[in-house]
């Protein structure tokens, strides 16, 4: 038995694979829920019901699936063009503390303020990762290993922040930055729900990656770079600058999922807010195969499991970090789905 | 006697190509069968199926008369079967002795028995007139020595047939020579070989008898003595192909100089006392054996590498440190060594390959968006005026063969009409069609007045194109010399390094 690569991937094993992918990995998390002494199917159900059951399930979903959005077209944007940015927690947190900080020490009035926060928010994320690449380009530094460790560097800055300079002092010690302005909140999408207008921001968002990506000299550029460096960088293609202007991109987007979080969510910022979006920007960007439409797709899928799990955990007792077991399980199977996408198996 | 290797109707398809269609081929014990054919006839696919890489659809193989259980190379190498690649797979980290006795001990056993292996290993080398250092690191090896350990390394598990793929593409003449004597003494030692090529001088040299493979299929067996280098041109190719040949013509004005050029690459000199003039409407030819850093040469006239000392002017004008936008811009066009490295970017359309060199140029893109009409309309021009077969815009380029892809990167050069055109082994892996067609348009911008570099190993390619010939080893350069007074022999003597020992005498 061995593979062998394919000619061409046709299009409905490309549109197979994540769903593929996706069912494996809940047959296998079903194993790990019987063992916990639960029925699969009807944990599943519970799931199903939490996350999309009502309406209110639905918003709380879709909330959830924001911040997803957006990380999820940072990870996708990067590993087009091959920069490995594993430090989209990092870069979420940079712009929620920015946004934080900013939206309570500037007294902005609301029509202004939540573009600038938006844009600090975005630099900041975008800063953090410019970095890593520049010492990748100048000294060949592994950004794997930089911006995954930057991540733990940077929710440690939070937390002495929001212990120090930042700590809200009207939240009676509990660790919590200063809050934004009120009038700096995002508007609600849906009447007393959390739901807030970042979503459109979000969707926006995958609209122009796509346009970036398929329409622009730099997303041309940027692909062919990911592709094929060599043959992009004897085109006339400038691998320096095509990968900082990527990492300008990527950063912006993970910092803008943090500064919406913080602006339609939680107003302040904690060590806790994130429940790992930027890793699970990964698994969105993996699932819909580095594609900005599929992104959407995938981020909904992830919010659901994340809400659901939820739900279950508090119907059936399991706990409901079978939720980051189900989304782990995605990427792997996710990863061998894709290999079949390129190759066949021959015996 | 048995035959040592019978193939009997071997059939291999990929998808909907057929590799091998029905081939049966015998080789007699002690002799030595060339099998000629274009790239991509199908000679690779069938020695891959002997060896155990591939399964056949169809078809057996029997080895000294016994039937070889088909996908396990472990039972070829059991049955005597040895294969030297045409690319080495040889750890350059490790001694000669370590590299042919890795993987043919038992993984169980603790300590490995050097010293009977250096006993065997010497032994071996002599009988078959393979000399060896044991001892000596494989980094420090040149290819000719590395090829001879590939060799042993066949011999040292016991292969009583060897299959050589391409064995002369990385060597000079003298060394493909005298390859050609030890294979001679091999037979006499009992050995079966069988020898892949599509150089035709070669197979009339080296071998008992030819077959031919064209499309998958065997379209002729002769034997040697019996055959020309004429009829088996076009028993490979199926039909007559003409090159098209080269009128003389005068020069134009200097294009391209360069002037006692030094490369150093991480404080490596890779590059020394390279000069030359490239004239408007004249093709300078660079001839040399493989890894004599061609690749060096290439990059710096591309752009990718900078030049340490010396100078390089375009058009009397410093070319030195330009990028490779800078060079696309003052006219330069470069046809890479390796077409799917860094030619194409195989899993984009065609068309974003098309354009890719002049994205950022207003004919192709508006305000940083790319105009897609303009890019596929100038992608289709160029399938049509370059005749890129079985390709529309948005074709993957990956799908392209060697021969259409090389037109496509050969026509998005010349469409820009450039002043210099780097061509470095433009014809590398093409097929006789491919490669008329490619001479053509070499010819073409030639009488357009281009000035070219031509960087090739083919030395019939070299003669053919060439008004002026240099010869590179060794990263340095050879005075030119002009076409008319350039013979095979003379050449081949030059590829050798043998001028700079005449310049010592001299």
């Amino acid at each position: 038995m061995r593979l062998e690569r394919r000619t061409d991937a046709p299009l409905h094993l490309l549109i197979l694979a994540p769903l593929t992918a996706v069912a494996a990995a809940l047959v296998l998390a079903a194993g790990l829920i019987a063992v916990a002494g639960v029925n699969p199917v009807s944990a599943y159900g519970e799931m199903l019901q939490g996350a999309l059951g009502s309406r209110l399930a639905i918003t709380e979903m879709l909330t959830r699936a924001t911040p997803l959005v957006l990380t999820g077209l940072a990870a996708a944007v990067a590993f087009r063009a091959r920069l490995w940015n594993i430090g989209g927690e990092g870069q979420f947190f940079v712009g929620a503390l920015i946004t934080a900080w900013f939206g309570h020490a500037l007294a902005l009035p609301g029509w202004a303020g939540v573009p600038v926060l938006m844009v600090a928010g975005m630099a900041a994320g975008a800063a953090l990762l410019v970095g890593p690449t520049l010492l990748r380009l100048r000294f060949g530094v592994d950004e794997v290993v930089t911006t995954l460790l930057l991540n733990f560097i940077v929710i440690l800055f939070v937390g002495l922040m929001i212990e120090g300079p930042l700590r809200d002092p009207l939240a009676f010690g509990w660790p919590q930055s200063v809050p934004v302005d009120g009038d700096l909140r995002l508007p609600d999408l849906v009447a007393r729900t959390r739901l807030h207008i970042g979503l459109l921001f979000a969707i926006l968002a995958a609209g122009l990656v796509w346009l970036i990506l398929a329409r622009t000299v730099f997303g041309t550029e940027a692909r062919a770079a990911g592709l094929n460096a060599s043959a992009a960088a004897f085109a006339g293609v400038s691998l320096p600058r095509t990968l900082l202007g990527v990492a300008v991109l990527s950063g912006a987007l993970a910092g803008l999922a943090g500064s919406i979080e913080v602006m339609g969510v939680t107003a302040s910022v904690t060590t806790t807010m994130s429940p790992g979006f930027g890793y699970a920007g990964i698994v969105v960007a993996m699932l819909a195969a580095l594609h900005p439409a599929g992104v959407v797709a995938a981020a909904i899928f992830v919010a659901t499991i994340f809400v659901g799990a939820d739900a279950m955990s508090r119907a059936t007792g399991v706990p409901s970090f079978i939720a980051d077991v189900i989304v782990a399980l995605c990427l792997l199977t996710m990863l061998v789905a894709l290999l079949f996408t390129t190759h066949r198996i021959r015996r | 006697m048995t035959p040592a290797l019978e193939l009997r109707g071997i059939t291999k398809r990929f998808g909907r190509l057929t590799a091998n269609e029905d081939v049966t081929l015998t080789l007699a014990q002690g002799e030595i069968l060339a099998l000629l054919g274009e790239n991509g006839a199908g000679k690779t696919t069938l020695m891959n199926i002997l060896f155990g890489h591939y399964m056949a659809d169809s078809g057996t193989v029997r080895v000294f008369g016994q039937d070889l259980p088909p996908g396990q190379p472990r039972a070829a190498i059991d049955a005597g079967i040895g294969m030297v690649h045409q690319h080495f797979t040889l750890a350059e980290n490790l001694s000669v002795l370590d590299n042919v006795i890795l993987g043919s001990e038992p993984l169980t056993r603790l300590r490995s028995a050097r010293a009977e292996a250096t006993q065997k290993l010497v032994h071996l080398s002599r009988k078959f007139g393979l000399p060896v250092d044991p001892e000596a690191r494989v980094a420090r090896l040149s290819v000719g020595e590395r090829q001879r350990v590939e060799i042993l390394k066949a011999l040292y598990r016991d292969a009583r047939v060897l299959i050589l793929d391409e064995p002369t593409a990385v060597l000079a003449r003298p060394e493909a020579e005298r390859l050609f004597q030890t294979l001679g003494d091999m037979t006499r030692e009992g050995l079966s070989l069988v020898f892949i090529s599509h150089k035709l001088h070669e197979v009339m040299a080296a071998s008992h008898r030819v077959a031919v493979l064209r499309g998958g299929k065997l379209v002729a067996e002769r034997k040697t003595t019996e055959t020309g280098p004429e009829e088996l041109a076009e028993l490979m190719v199926g039909r007559r192909v003409n090159r098209p040949v080269r009128k003389a013509a005068a020069p134009g004005a200097p294009v391209l100089v360069a002037d006692t050029v030094r490369v150093d690459v991480d404080g490596q000199t890779q590059l020394d006392g390279v000069s030359f003039t490239v004239h408007a409407g004249e093709i300078l030819g660079i001839v040399g054996v493989s890894g004599n850093r061609q690749a060096v040469l290439g990059a710096v006239l591309s752009g990718l590498t900078q030049p340490s000392a010396g100078r390089l002017t375009l058009g009397g004008q410093d070319a030195a440190g330009l990028s490779p936008r800078d060079l696309i811009r003052a006219g330069v066009g470069r046809v890479p060594e390796d077409r799917h490295a860094d030619g194409v970017v195989g899993d984009l359309p065609l068309w974003e390959n098309a354009v890719l060199e002049h994205l950022g140029s207003g004919e192709f893109s508006r305000r940083g968006f790319v105009r897609p009409g303009a890019c596929t309309a100038f992608a289709g021009d160029l399938i049509a005026r370059y005749d890129v077969r079985g390709a529309a815009p948005d074709t993957r380029t990956r799908l392209l063969s060697g021969g259409n892809m090389q037109k496509l990167i050969l026509g998005r050069v010349l469409a820009k009409k450039p002043r210099f055109l780097l061509a470095n082994q433009p014809t590398r892996g093409l097929d006789e069609g491919a490669i008329a067609a490619v001479h053509a348009e070499l010819l073409k911008a030639r009488s357009e007045g281009a000035a070219i570099l031509l960087i090739s190993e083919e030395l019939d390619e070299v003669i053919a194109l060439s008004d002026r010939i240099q010869a590179i080893v060794k990263g340095r350069l050879s005075e030119p010399v002009a076409a008319e007074a350039a013979d095979p022999q003379r050449l081949g003597l030059m590829m050798a390094g043998v001028w700079t020992e005449d310049a010592h005498a001299s």
